[in-house]
């Protein structure tokens, strides 16, 4: 059953993304070299949406949140490292699925990649878990508690700058 | 209706609204948050275990991750699967090796451009695993649950992204 959810919800997903034209090269590459921004229009309206959704439903007690833990270093690198692959590939992990699925077989190849850098990063595991990953460590944190306000103001001033972020895209007509 | 479905192109804010909605639906009816990176760990674990069952079997982190198909490695497929029914309907799906973009600047290459997307992915998903996740798990899940890792690691995505890509791109200016 759930994994016919997951089926159902992953083809909605890929529906999404390809309507919006964000699975292709020249929009992920567009946005890193600043001459299209539909992905970060696409993303920041995901946000937005998702977090006044889920934030409610929590504070109703619907749904129970899962926070990826914090390990500040390893956070970091590892962003910066994806970014360097990720402008090489010019896919990410779930767009790069979809543009196979639209025929664009580069992706394909940044999926056997992606593969590989899988495997490797299993073998590196042992050795990050004493080091990088325990480094300035603080567990599940949010914004909101690392702060110490009510979670609204911060939902609040985060919908309010990408909502700025997007007029000023609209502004430059990317 | 059927136009609409059978169109090119959603504006992105729709689309991205209506993902926004979907993630929040899937985590109210089944509790599972939007992530794809985890899904290409188990995937390389089944494959890595038809050559070296003993070696992923010991691995501390195929034990974290096990090499199962779960919610999110359909969940990933169903993508490919959306996509696919996604651009028949519009007529947008298209067979090519290089895209446009590159194609521009590097000339027609698709043996060059293979290699670098297979080279870039490497690169890409060794450093998801470190920060915990991707653009979906970490930069749509967390960022919308505000959580402090996904805002750090998405800062991480977009710097080391920006100056790697201009400098591959660098003389468009």
């Amino acid at each position: 059953m759930l994994l016919v959810a997951g089926l159902i919800t992953g083809i909605i997903f890929g529906f999404l993304l390809q309507k919006s034209k964000v699975l292709r090269y020249d929009k992920q590459l567009g946005a890193l070299i600043f001459e299209d921004f539909t992905i970060f229009k696409f993303m920041f309206s995901a946000i937005s949406v998702a977090m006044v959704l889920l934030y409610a439903m929590h504070d109703l007690g619907w749904i129970h949140f899962h926070i990826k833990p914090t390990h500040l270093v390893a956070n970091l690198l590892g962003g910066l490292i994806f970014g360097v692959g990720w402008a090489l590939v010019g896919y990410c992990p779930g767009t790069s699925v979809g543009a196979v699925g639209e025929g664009r077989m580069d992706a394909f190849f940044g999926i056997l990649g992606m593969l590989l850098g899988a495997a490797l990063y299993a073998e590196a595991y042992p050795v990050f878990k004493g080091t990088l990953l325990s480094w300035f460590s603080f567990g599940k944190v949010t914004v909101p508690q690392l702060l110490g306000v009510n979670h609204w103001i911060v939902v609040a001033v985060m919908v309010a700058i990408m909502g700025v972020l997007c007029l000023w895209f609209e502004a430059m007509g990317k | 209706m059927k136009e609409f479905f059978n169109r090119e192109e959603w504006s992105p804010y729709l689309a991205g609204g209506l993902a926004g909605v979907l993630l929040a639906l899937s985590v109210l009816v089944t509790g599972k948050f939007l992530g794809a990176s985890t899904s290409f760990v188990r995937v390389a674990g089944m494959l890595e275990r038809l050559f070296w069952p003993q070696k992923v079997a010991q691995n501390a982190y195929f034990m974290k991750k096990a090499p199962v198909v779960e919610w999110q490695v359909v969940m990933v497929l169903g993508i490919l699967v959306g996509a696919l029914v996604s651009s028949r309907m519009s007529g947008d799906f298209r067979f090519t090796l290089v895209p446009p973009l590159w194609e521009e600047r590097f000339g027609f290459t698709p043996l060059r451009r293979a290699l670098v997307a297979f080279v870039g992915g490497c690169i890409l998903l060794f450093g998801a695993r470190l920060a915990g996740g991707c653009p979906s798990g970490h930069g749509i899940s967390g960022v919308s649950q505000l959580a402090l890792s996904s805002i750090v690691a998405m800062v991480g995505f977009v710097v080391g992204g920006v100056l790697v890509a201009r400098a591959l791109y660098a003389g468009r200016w």
